[in-house]
């Protein structure tokens, strides 16, 4: 990887290819050993989430959130910081939308919507910018940080959703939003919504400040060799904490399109770790924009597929869940896959 | 005063903290050992969960719990060879394969509980270790209340707090594993294999995560839940920074902890939102690593992998 590359090489791209192979391979076993035909089982899964309109908007559902901690993730790393609170992130930045859906009525959508989301995403900035502003000025690294805030930040809501702003039933929810702060459906009764637009709009957003803004030049640098770039006038703890305030906004994107998009309140605990995902999705995609993109919309189809893979078959669906986890460590395990492709150009 | 003192600080409170402080001990005594050797450990909680679940699995099928408790530290052993090959061999980033390892757990425990009893959830009930009452000490007042009698795990934990602390700072092979910790290549040149030292401890690490996890479902209760680890191996984590890295301080961290969890109760009735109370660890361990109470300083080659020269 290069400071001034803005593209990914065909190694980078070759890479999470054959990782998600290899992932796929390990999870056939899993499908054997539950005596079942992995070829079938896998079809199953992709046919139900990639073929037809219905599957192909449910998996970009089940994307949309993934791109923004993937973005949150990946805008993180760009800066040489690793944003394991994605989760926590996302959790404060859904409970400040839904507050000002629940709280503000009368307003015209035009107004009570963006207020909603800008809510979520400053709440979301202002929680990433603690571990940030510990690491910047006090070299307090920032993975342990952010694991504890995101523990903090369950806590806190699980307080607030079953404390003030409980929303009358009596599972822990809040109130609905108004409909003036709901993101619109697009293709009932799948729950894809106008989430998705913000999530294209953030990945040209991001990429853009990435490669064509000075504030993006100086993020890589500080990622690139923070030595360097304090030395070239840069400074890297200023840039650490708006880096991390920029990835706290962008993983609150996730709440905020769970919150205003699908669920329509605050649910107790609602992400089935997103957060955690969106570390799998920023290496997949090689914490480029367009990567980010591929790898959501390959662990949405997965999600989407798992539903009927379980329905259809002996296969339990959290073999996708495993197929995540190997995914992760395939990617991460750079020297192996390098090794496999190296044995096979000798071959 | 005296009187809401005694609400919260008797017998019954203190051996409850025990009781919840006994994973943690496990837990944070597996991370002392892989982080003093140099790797970071974030899959603490999904190597308990994994332990949980074999622990469980096991005793099930033998209806041996003891069994159970060497089914769950080889399991948790085997997730941490993993660790110790991505992060060791392949140079990982660590709390890359930490994550993945956590996630792994969740998917398979599920996976399988749901393939092998066909229930999703909760397993069948087992059979766990037992609990043990101690001659003599059980008939000192309030002392005898507080750690009298305790399920065995419980005693195990205390006595391996003991035991790790000796490896650690008196032998010459808790010398080797530290230095291997801190000065990776000085270690090298005078000898020690750092690798081998590196995946020794990982294993460990993850076999003493595996053991906590064990202590969840077969001897505190006797069934394995779906996640029922909930996060216990990430406070684990922050009892070990807490504890700065040593055995003792994880014990106090531990216990602190524990306590903190079992009066939270009582705290909710006198109003005081219990959520606030399980914050608690969690704040208290970013401000020891602020260096507000006493800084709390990791091993110097933490997360670097390796590279011989």
């Amino acid at each position: 990887m290069k400071l001034e590359q803005s593209s990914l090489t065909s190694r980078e791209i070759i890479t999470p290819i054959i990782s998600v192979i290899l992932a796929l391979l390990v999870g056939a076993v899993f499908i054997l050993i539950v005596g079942e035909n992995p070829i079938e089982a896998y079809w199953v899964l992709f046919s139900n989430s990639l073929i037809g309109v219905s599957s192909i908007a449910a998996t970009l559902q089940r994307a949309t959130p993934l791109i923004f901690t993937g973005l949150a993730v990946a805008f993180a790393f760009r800066c040489g910081l690793f944003n394991i609170g994605a989760e926590g992130q996302l959790y404060v930045g859904a409970m400040a939308a839904v507050i000002v859906g629940v709280s503000l009525s009368g307003i015209p959508k035009v107004i009570h919507l963006p207020m909603a989301i800008i809510a979520g995403m400053l709440a979301g900035g202002l929680w990433a910018s603690i571990p940030g502003l510990l690491k910047a000025k006090l070299g307090v690294h920032e993975v342990i940080n952010t694991i504890m805030m995101n523990f903090i930040a369950y806590f806190l809501t699980d307080y607030l959703v079953t404390g003030p702003f409980h929303g009358g039933r009596w599972t822990p929810e809040t109130a609905r939003v108004f409909p003036t702060a709901e993101l619109s459906r697009l293709f009932p009764p799948t729950r894809l919504n106008t989430g998705i637009f913000i999530a294209i709009a953030a990945i040209i957003l991001v990429y853009f400040i990435l490669w064509r803004t000075r504030f993006g030049y100086e993020i890589r640098a500080v990622g690139f060799n923070p030595t360097a770039a304090e030395y070239g006038g840069i400074s890297v703890s200023r840039n650490m904490v708006m880096a991390m305030v920029f990835s706290g906004a962008l993983a609150s994107l996730a709440g905020v399109e769970q919150i205003l998009g699908v669920h329509g309140r605050f649910i107790q605990r609602f992400s089935p770790d997103l957060g955690f995902m969106g570390i799998a999705v920023a290496l997949l995609g090689k914490n480029h924009p367009v990567g980010v993109f591929f790898a959501a919309v390959l662990f949405g189809a997965l999600r989407t597929g798992a539903a009927a893979m379980d329905r259809l078959t002996d296969v339990p669906r959290e073999l996708v869940v495993i197929i995540q986890a190997l995914i992760i460590m395939f990617v991460a395990a750079e020297e192996l896959t390098r090794r496999l492709i190296q044995r096979r150009r000798r071959a | 005063m005296w009187d809401y003192l005694v609400y919260f600080v008797n017998a019954t409170v203190l051996a409850a903290a025990l009781r919840m402080a006994t994973p943690l001990i496990f837990t944070s005594l597996g991370g002392i050992f892989a982080e003093r050797s140099g790797v970071i450990n974030i899959g603490l909680e999904g190597m308990m969960l994994i332990g949980a679940f074999t622990g469980m699995l096991t005793s099930y099928f033998t209806g041996q719990p003891w069994l159970g408790l060497i089914g769950a530290l080889i399991a948790g052993a085997l997730m941490g060879l993993v660790h110790a090959v991505a992060a060791v061999t392949y140079k990982v980033n660590q709390v890359v394969s930490g994550t993945a390892i956590n996630i792994f757990a969740v998917g398979v425990t599920v996976f399988l509980l749901r393939w092998i009893f066909d229930v999703a959830g909760t397993s069948p009930s087992v059979s766990r270790v037992p609990v043990v009452t101690i001659p003599l000490v059980n008939r000192i007042p309030v002392i005898g209340q507080i750690i009298g009698t305790h399920n065995i795990m419980v005693y195990l934990a205390l006595v391996l707090v003991v035991i790790v602390h000796i490896f650690l700072f008196k032998t010459v092979w808790g010398l080797r594993l530290r230095s291997v910790g801190e000065h990776p290549k000085a270690a090298d040149t005078v000898g020690i294999d750092v690798f081998l030292t590196r995946y020794l401890a990982v294993i460990t690490s993850g076999a003493l995560a595996g053991l906590g996890g064990a202590y969840l479902s077969i001897a505190h209760l006797s069934r394995f839940g779906d996640q029922m680890t909930a996060g216990r191996g990430f406070i684990a984590l922050a009892a070990m920074i807490f504890g700065k890295w040593t055995p003792f301080g994880a014990l106090g961290a531990s216990l602190l902890f524990g306590f903190a969890n079992a009066v939270q109760m009582r705290l909710q009735e006198l109003g005081i939102p219990s959520q606030f109370v399980q914050m608690v660890p969690y704040i208290l361990t970013m401000i020891a690593l602020a260096g507000f109470i006493g800084r709390a300083t990791p091993p110097k080659a933490i997360g670097k992998p390796y590279k011989k020269e």
